[in-house]
């Protein structure tokens, strides 16, 4: 595995589980079974206390880490995090992820046949809420014998299945790491996500989504919405700084009328293709409605603090100062929270200029405090073990 | 620290709820929570000492407290401690004024600025005094706001706070009973339990 570098799993294959069981939903529907496709990455110990859950966000899938072929250009979609000697280390533990159920890597969603009509669901596919994954991931730590994970860890709608772990199954983990997220999301933006949403329905190829049975695709429109998404994960700053006012074709000399090309145009244009070429519109909306939908405290009369006051587990908060779309602002709101409900919190909040994408880079502060946090976690794994 | 950590440690209840403003790397309330099973929580703005404190273990919020301690609801800590933090933040005053509004008693802890050496370097040299305690040249010193023991007693005063309990240390023990006599002069450091 030489070609791999030496803090990388390296190359591993996706697993999927087929659930047999009726799976009821929160919109009052449910699934004739369903399956899940997940990876997991280190090894589970012998009083399985070691595992870690990765709750992934929006368009993310169960490829976190890790290569699946030796031509793979990229890894998964945390290697920054994941991997031997890195925060989620997997020479200390098990870690699992999964393509949340509504998805479009293989999981059961949209895309997927219903078996009762045998037909594409499409826009059929029930609506789904943070606890319907948090109750899929709940089978899947069944099936891999996990009775309690060691961290539940997610970043932006990752982070609100962690914190509804929390609240839902409060004995079965005993850290949640919540990472720019938010206890609800604003108007603002709810107003984005919406945004994206008509980008896509009203592109004629999304046929009122039913794309898949008319062979029509809505690809203009999943391009538009992921730009618009994508300008809200960036910051000013850090746009400002990888692209500045550079041309990538044309002139503003006098006298030349050749068309002018920004180099953030064809860079978003280019983000907004190639995910219109491997995601799913339905899943897109699916996921978006879900973090809109998303409200930690709705069913505890609205008080967070009330809602807090379930969970059992130990919280790691963590923000990032140019975010503007989970503002540190919304972090703090978890904080206090928490605070109220007396749990064990610790917060940071991330110098770094890179927006609410910060997550996923390796910044070297936020690389220290998780692995520090992870040191905690590691010791919770080894006093549990044998007794 | 070591004589601050024990000092405190008298005034804490045993499985009570205490806050550490500027608790650095998280020693005092690692020690507390040996000692006296407390349950802490402390604040920082150091990002490496953040970091220590949670590998400790510790329940530490990234914060800046001249800020104001919003986050925290009123009397949620049962003791409010702020170490040789109370010279180094902007407005010393309404630190004292937050801590005492989110735990019952306060503890804090801080540098005499009338020490005799202090007074000394300042007289006779004629320059902010730098010394092991204070090692700071005046233009980089995270201390913007020394103050005295008569000066700490005159603001508690202003502001209505009641002083409980209050020691005093100096580098040397035989200087005791100098120390008890007269705290403006020959204290190095100061330690104050205080209450609304």
């Amino acid at each position: 595995m030489s070609e791999f570098p030496a803090d990388s799993v390296g190359l591993v294959t996706p697993q999927t589980v087929h659930f047999q069981e009726p799976f009821e939903l929160a919109c009052g529907r449910s699934l004739s079974g369903f399956d899940l496709v997940y990876e997991t990455y280190g090894e589970l110990n012998r009083d399985a206390s070691n595992a870690l859950l990765i709750c992934h966000a929006l368009s993310g899938h169960h490829h976190a880490a890790g290569y699946h072929s030796v031509d793979d250009r990229k890894p998964g979609w945390w290697d920054s995090c994941i991997g031997p000697g890195k925060p989620f280390d997997t020479n200390k533990f098990f870690v699992v992820s999964c393509n949340n159920i509504g998805g479009c890597h293989g999981s059961t969603g949209p895309a997927s046949i219903n078996p009762e009509t045998g037909e594409v669901w499409g826009r059929d596919f029930p609506p789904l809420r943070a606890r319907d994954w948090v109750n899929s991931q709940l089978l899947l730590a069944q099936h891999l014998g996990i009775d309690c994970w060691a961290a539940v860890i997610g970043g932006s709608l990752g982070g609100m299945q962690a914190m509804r772990w929390s609240l839902e199954y409060p004995d079965k983990l005993k850290h949640a790491i919540v990472i720019a997220s938010a206890m609800k999301l604003t108007a603002q933006n709810i107003a984005f996500n919406e945004t994206a949403r008509q980008a896509i329905s009203s592109d004629p190829g999304f046929a009122n989504g039913d794309y898949l049975k008319t062979g029509s695709r809505p690809k203009d429109g999943l391009a538009l919405a992921r730009m618009i998404g994508h300008i809200t994960y960036l910051s000013d700053e850090s746009m400002g700084k990888k692209f500045g006012r550079e041309l990538r074709s044309g002139t503003f000399m006098r006298g030349s009328d050749e068309e002018i090309e920004f180099q953030v145009e064809s860079y978003l244009r280019h983000q907004g293709e190639v995910f219109s070429d491997n995601f799913d519109a339905n899943t897109y909306l699916l996921m978006g409605r879900a973090l809109d939908y998303f409200d930690l405290a709705r069913e505890y009369n609205d008080d967070p603090i009330a809602a807090f006051q379930h969970a059992l587990c130990d919280f790691l908060v963590i923000s990032f100062t140019t975010d503007w779309r989970f503002a540190p602002e919304r972090s703090r709101e978890i904080v206090e929270a928490l605070l109220g409900a007396r749990k064990n919190v610790s917060y940071a909040e991330i110098e770094a200029k890179e927006g609410h994408d910060a997550f996923l880079m390796p910044i070297p502060r936020y690389i220290d405090v998780l692995n520090s946090y992870m040191v905690r976690v590691f010791q919770a794994t080894q006093t549990g073990a044998g007794s | 620290m070591k004589y601050e950590h024990s000092a405190i440690e008298q005034w804490i209840t045993p499985g009570s709820r205490v806050l550490d403003l500027g608790c650095g790397d998280g020693s005092l309330l690692a020690f507390l929570e040996q000692s006296r099973a407390v349950h802490g929580c402390g604040v920082e703005i150091d990002t490496a000492l953040i970091s220590n404190a949670i590998a400790k273990g510790i329940n530490v919020l990234e914060k800046n407290i001249d800020e104001g301690l919003d986050v925290f609801g009123d009397n949620s800590f049962d003791t409010v401690v702020m170490t040789q933090t109370l010279q180094a933040i902007r407005y010393p005053d309404r630190a004292l004024i937050e801590m005492l509004r989110v735990g019952r008693e306060g503890i804090v802890t801080f540098p005499n600025f009338a020490h005799w050496r202090c007074r000394w370097h300042l007289n006779f040299r004629g320059r902010m005094p730098v010394s092991e305690f204070m090692p700071y040249s005046w233009y980089d010193t995270p201390n913007i706001h020394f103050c005295t023991v008569k000066d700490f007693e005159d603001l508690c005063a202003t502001l209505s706070i009641r002083i409980l309990d209050k020691e005093y240390s100096s580098e040397h023990n035989s200087f005791e009973p100098l120390v008890r006599g007269m705290p403006n002069l020959f204290a190095s450091h100061a330690i104050y339990r205080i209450s609304l």
